[in-house]
């Protein structure tokens, strides 16, 4: 009877997980699963800070850097290019909702990398901004 | 004829010519005139252009942006086509997953312009023969458009601060100064 109980239980409790939309991330855990994806490549050495910011701030062959739309200024809110719609501080300093979610993560590096670089960004220089990103103080 | 049976007549011919005159245009005001092509050349702009029933995904990944420029804006053709190319999208990645893709495609098909008999699909709001119309030379003075508030055709909010809620009501424009 209580094993039928308990295991009833169980699956009631990972049919609840199983509904849930993606959980919540905080912003070091999406740079762990960076790093994680990083790990896999030869010669990889850690993230740095330096490396991130310089690279958040030149345009690489298009138009547009990332500083383009949300500004030298990550903690403060940028402006869309082309529409001029406010876009919320990217830093999550100054911004507690950004980097908690791996899907919006996911659709924005695409998006955005593809309209910067015309490619999609290596492990390495997502970590390089992240972790440029996280030391911004609002 | 006696003078008063001539009178009617004319009278009636007057009435009949002038209905004839008023028939047409009339007809081609409401924008169901199919015969001729329907308002604008068929290009004309759904009613309502907002849904009463929105959709939450619509309304969070078209408004990022931009406003969430209303579904019955455009032809359903416009809109699968713009859903279709949106890694390219007026020279912006703005890819969705495929799930959300398919569910704010089937939303802006279903709530497309229900006034478009052309067969014409164009991109672009600003393109469309009922825009124009709208936005001409005539109806606004060319100065607006290259005032700094308002940049863009596509910036509908500048002088229709209701429209992200599909309300373009002739009463409620506010020219910015």
């Amino acid at each position: 009877m209580s094993r039928i109980f308990y295991t009833s239980a169980l699956v009631l409790v990972v049919a609840g997980f199983a509904t849930q939309p993606a959980l919540a991330e905080t912003p070091n855990e999406m740079l762990a699963s960076i790093q994680k994806e990083a790990l896999g490549i030869p010669g990889f050495s850690g993230f740095s800070t330096t490396r991130g910011e310089s690279f958040f701030k030149t345009k690489h062959g298009n138009e547009w850097s990332c500083a383009s739309c949300h500004t030298d200024n990550p903690a403060a809110p940028g402006k869309h290019a082309k529409t001029g719609k406010v876009i919320d501080p990217l830093a999550p300093s100054a911004n507690t909702e950004r980097f908690t979610s791996p899907k919006k993560m996911e659709k924005w590096f695409k998006r955005n990398c593809n309209d910067v670089l015309n490619r999609v960004c290596t492990p390495q220089e997502k970590g390089d901004v992240l972790t440029y990103l996280l030391t911004v103080k609002k | 004829m006696s003078i008063h049976k001539q009178k009617t007549f004319r009278v009636l011919a007057i009435a009949l010519l002038a209905m004839g005159i008023m028939m047409p245009a009339a007809q081609a005001d409401d924008g169901h005139d199919e015969k001729y092509g329907g308002k604008y050349g068929g290009e004309n702009r759904g009613k309502p252009v907002q849904p009463v029933q929105t959709n939450p995904k619509f309304q969070q990944e078209c408004s990022t942006c931009h406003i969430a420029y209303a579904p019955g804006l455009l032809p359903a053709e416009s809109w699968r086509k713009m859903m279709a190319s949106l890694d390219k999208h007026f020279g912006s990645d703005a890819s969705l997953d495929a799930q959300d893709n398919k569910e704010i495609t089937a939303f802006l098909v279903n709530n497309a312009s229900n006034r478009w008999s052309a067969s014409t699909a164009p991109m672009r709001i600003s393109e469309t023969a009922w825009f124009k119309r709208k936005h001409d030379g005539h109806e606004i003075n060319p100065a607006v458009w290259k005032n700094p508030q308002v940049k863009s055709p596509a910036n509908c909010a500048a002088c229709h601060p209701q429209a992200e809620r599909g309300n373009f009501n002739e009463h409620d424009i506010r020219m910015p100064r």
